[in-house]
């Protein structure tokens, strides 16, 4: 090697790509206030939209008088659905292949439903207007039960879809039915749970939630009428996506719009969905000439956009009298509220939920979802969960710990007789996936020899034994859970959302100086894309990820891409930046061949340069090849150094994880302790150790607030109970728990670079360890089934009921 | 509305506006003088994404009358750190991972600069109560204490260095 040339290590380092736990660039900014959010946005002339909120969750709007509202000083103008008629924008179509009110059409079907639209010079002006619209309603009957929504006389809540008697996913059999989706063999299910050793049964509900990022929905839209060009900047998670929607739904053409999502204050699902509020400030706008800005406060968010969850999960699960798995059957009563406006992609009305088999091998298996209206806020979104995982891990992880007590087993060691074995992966799933990868009893044994189980469980049956005889009031609880997640939606041949293939995108301009920008389909909302995308970069073409600049949200400027959620950043969109890298690498050889004065053969890849293969001492690093792409005319290539990829990846990624929680239950006031929380996650190629972490606590924290007292209740009024942050819980520094990370690494053997994406795994994980500990504390005493959230008052009900309290 | 006519310091910088008695001091700041670090996440004085501080206390700036500023000295999170630099919090927050959408950040720094002038050698019980009034989304708060200890472990060494 040549003295001038730096050890490969050395040159590894420098790069900062795969690998490093590279400290965050976007951090700067945000650490000193000068980040750039939605909010913060002030244009010339901006004005203010606010909305005139149902206050009842199913009525007949009888009239709307917005006069007194109008003679406010500052108030240009108040819309309803009247005004938006002649624009065919009073409804406007869903996620999911249903329509949505955009300001209530003759009645409206729930509480924080969208009336009317205030338009004033400013937040304070449209607030008080927005009291003064006068709105005259005429009470209906209100079902907020997705099974009493299913009798004959059940009320009607879509009176515009009467006599329809097909959905966008099949027949509907009700008035408030949806749709009904199968997977799996049924006869074959049935046959399996009729001879089986054992059937354990039960009911799973998985309560109704929401992602509450910290900073809400909105946008600011702007229609510039010299050159018919619309622009809105908005908290969107997929900003390609809104602008074909914009364009299909407006009229105005596609190269004519603008969305740009700035920073982005958390999105956890809630900011995918395209909601009434961005459509009426886009009309605001165009009737007006000047930018409107709506920005919903939290109770709007809480109530109105995006709710998540709500499943009931009736299971049949069958086994051997030794353990063995059998068959599985689920039905599914999904309350989908008012409109069908799950994100989900278009042909999976219940998501990836069919991932349910877990990480077992089950031979046989049916799964039924019925799809329900109730006068909810509409939604359904994956709240960090690739459309439905959360509830379908919840489902498999609770149904095990059932089947354990059937069988009168330890749960642990019921979960690892069943793993699919390292050997069978790619494995065929009953309800039709195709694992990539995995290594399950690896994970679940250095799980748990690392939390000492079989210690713990000593310590357990000890503490039983203190208990009753009356020595301590507190009940230890081992949650277990072993998830696997599906993610990196998806394949174009099978994932769509509106008609719009779900891959994704990279385009990589080298500049002359050999520093480089990037741009993706995708939209960090907190997870650090500016840094982890440039070290994949670093790692593929040889330039330090300092001297790459990441750029998304833009859509005049990015390539076409369908965002961020469902984990599918990493698999997709990090797939389409390592294959742009590779493209550029393969150009950047051909010139160095050139500059070398050999055959393109006859150079190799080393780091950041290629060298004359044999010769080391003869090379061209990655900086000078980039130069001579400008400043050199070679013969058969063209000046320059760029490439673009748009990715469609073969399959989804399958990460997993071994998620234990240990925790401490006074049985007579209800609180807990969680005194161990030990997560194990296998998301493949690990790009940058630091985000995986912060990713997971996060992500854990989400889930143990679901776990443990997070809740989107509603009265038997269709009344939402938990509307502002006193009331929805979102733990403080002072409970949230101290998290233990761990790992192993099995790469996904068809993404570019092995990454599977990580993001959700924590939600997805976390939920059924935190309430498999609630379950497992009282499992001595008879506990099979409790709902969550697990708050202190539900627990202490369980103790109760146990007939714990004496 | 009869205004009000109200001066305060923000950052050390004299700022004299005229208000309506009802507008609230993060509106002020935000909309008037265009300090936006300061951010709206809740209206209702729970998330602690507003927090500024006032005449030496942490306040929620979502729920303070910009009326009840009249005199103040007002420092946000652009008030910290200089123009050579990063507050220690700043950087401590960026060395641990202490942040990631970045939107409770500046509330949340704002408050830790309070809470380490009123206790400086905090334990990790002091900066979880300390800091609960803070919510995060994003971290699960593990890093935005460990971030805190940090940044007082490195004050402290400052200042015995100074003397």
């Amino acid at each position: 090697m040549n003295e001038m040339t730096p050890p490969k290590a050395e040159r590894a380092e420098a790069l900062k790509g795969l690998g490093t736990a590279r400290k965050r660039v976007e951090d700067a900014r945000f650490t000193q206030g000068k980040g750039n959010y939605v909010d913060d946005l002030k244009l010339p002339g901006m004005l203010f939209g606010d909305f005139v909120r149902s206050p009842y969750a199913h009525a007949r709007v009888k009239s709307i008088n917005a006069d007194k509202a109008k003679a406010i000083p500052g108030v240009i103008a108040v819309l309803t659905a009247d005004d938006l008629r002649p624009l065919n924008l009073h409804w406007m179509p869903t996620l999911a292949g249903d329509v949505q009110m955009v300001l209530a059409d003759g009645k409206v079907l729930f509480q924080g439903q969208e009336v009317a639209f205030v338009v004033a010079e400013d937040r304070y002006i449209a607030a008080d207007a927005v009291e003064l619209v006068e709105v005259e309603y005429e009470e209906l009957p209100v079902v907020v039960d997705p099974f009493k929504a299913q009798a004959d006389d059940a009320p009607v809540l879509r009176e515009d879809l009467a006599g329809k008697t097909e959905g966008a996913h099949g027949p509907r059999r009700h008035h408030n039915h949806i749709f009904t989706w199968e997977q799996g063999d049924k006869d074959a299910t049935d046959a399996v749970l009729g001879s089986a050793d054992v059937v354990a049964e039960e009911m799973v509900y998985y309560h109704r939630t929401h992602p509450c990022p910290l900073e809400t929905c909105g946008c600011v839209a702007s229609m510039d009428k010299v050159n018919g060009k619309l622009t809105v900047h908005g908290t969107f998670q997929a900003p390609h996506a809104v602008r074909t929607v914009a364009s299909l739904i407006s009229g105005i053409a596609e190269h004519n719009i603008r969305i740009i999502s700035p920073d982005i204050g958390g999105g956890f699902g809630n900011k995918v969905g395209v909601y009434p509020g961005y459509i009426c400030a886009i009309v605001a706008s165009i009737v007006t000439g000047v930018p409107v800005k709506w920005v919903e406060d939290r109770m709007d968010n809480l109530m109105a956009t995006a709710f998540a969850r709500d499943y009931w999960m009736k299971g049949k699960i069958a086994a051997t009298k030794d353990g063995k798995i059998t068959g599985l059957w689920c039905h599914v009563t999904a309350d989908h509220g008012a409109f069908d406006a799950c994100a989900d992609p278009t042909k999976f009305p219940a998501g990836f939920f069919n991932i349910c088999t877990g990480s077992y091998d089950i031979p046989t298996a049916y799964l039924a979802v019925d799809g329900i209206y109730t006068n909810k806020a509409p939604g359904g979104v994956a709240y960090r969960c690739s459309f439905r995982v959360t509830e379908a891990a919840y489902f498999i992880e609770r149904m095990i710990e059932v089947l354990a007590i059937e069988l009168g087993m330890d749960a642990a060691e019921l979960r690892a007789k069943n793993f699919i074995k390292k050997e069978q992966f790619p494995y065929q799933s009953a309800l039709g996936w195709e694992y990539d990868s995995g290594d399950y009893h690896t994970a679940w044994d250095k799980a748990l020899s690392a939390v000492g189980y079989t210690e713990l469980r000593k310590e357990q049956a000890e503490r039983v034994e203190a208990f009753k005889r009356g020595e301590t009031r507190k009940l230890l609880g081992i949650g277990l859970c072993h998830f696997t997640e599906i993610v990196g939606a998806g394949p174009v041949k099978n994932c769509d959302i509106l008609g719009l293939g779900m891959f994704d995108s990279c385009e990589i301009r080298i500049h002359p100086t050999g520093s480089a920008i990037a741009r993706l389909g995708t939209i960090s909302q907190g997870q650090g894309h500016a840094t982890t995308f440039a070290q994949i970069l670093a790692s593929e073409i040889g330039i330090s990820a300092d001297d790459i600049t990441i750029e998304e949200g833009d859509t005049d400027t990015a390539p076409y891409g369908l965002g961020t959620y469902g984990s599918r950043s990493t698999p997709v969109a990090g797939a389409a930046t390592a294959m742009a890298g590779r493209k550029i690498r393969a150009k950047a050889q051909m010139i160095a061949a050139y500059l070398l004065e050999v055959h393109d053969n006859d150079v190799e890849w080393d780091i950041d340069r290629f060298m004359v293969k044999g010769a080391p001492e003869r090379f061209k690093t990655m900086k000078e090849i980039a130069f001579a792409s400008y400043n050199q005319a070679i013969p058969g290539l063209e000046p320059g150094l760029e490439a673009v990829s748009y990715y469609d990846p073969p399959n989804m990624t399958y990460p997993f994880g071994a998620y234990i929680c240990v925790m401490e239950i006074d049985v007579d006031t209800g609180e807990h302790e969680i005194r161990q929380f030990y997560a194990l996650d296998d998301c493949g190629t690990r790009i940058n150790p630091m985000i995986i972490e912060g990713q997971v606590h996060g992500g854990a924290t989400e889930g143990y607030a679901i776990a443990m007292g997070q809740e989107l209740a509603y009265d038997d009024m269709g009344n939402v109970k938990t509307g502002t942050l006193m009331d929805f819980f979102i733990p403080t520094s002072w409970e949230t728990p101290h998290y233990t990370t761990d790992h192993t690494v099995t790469p996904s053997p068809h993404h570019p670079i092995g990454a599977k994406g990580v993001g959700e795994s924590p939600n997805v994980g976390s939920v059924p360890a935190f309430s498999n500990a609630v379950h497992d504390a009282f499992r001595p005493f008879g506990l099979k089934q409790a709902h969550m959230p697990h708050d202190h008052w539900r627990i202490w009900k369980i103790a109760r009921d146990l007939g714990l309290h004496g | 509305m009869g205004k009000m006519h109200i001066k305060l310091t923000v950052n050390g910088k004299q700022e004299e506006l005229l208000a309506e008695p009802r507008e609230l001091l993060i509106h002020v700041l935000r909309e008037r003088l265009g300090i936006t670090g300061p951010h709206i996440g809740c209206e209702t004085s729970h998330c602690g994404a507003c927090t500024v501080d006032m005449d030496g206390k942490s306040v929620k700036s979502c729920t303070v009358f910009a009326a009840q500023a009249n005199g103040a000295n007002i420092t946000t999170i652009e008030g910290l750190g200089n123009p050579d630099g990063l507050h220690v919090l700043q950087q401590m927050f960026k060395e641990h991972h202490g942040l990631q959408c970045g939107f409770c950040t500046p509330g949340m720094i704002t408050r830790a600069w309070r809470l380490l002038q009123e206790n400086p050698n905090p334990t990790e019980e002091d900066v979880r109560f300390g800091m609960a009034g803070n919510l995060c989304r994003c971290t699960g708060y593990q890093n935005i204490v460990k971030a805190i200890l940090a940044a007082a472990a490195e004050l402290n060494a400052a200042k015995e260095a100074a003397q």
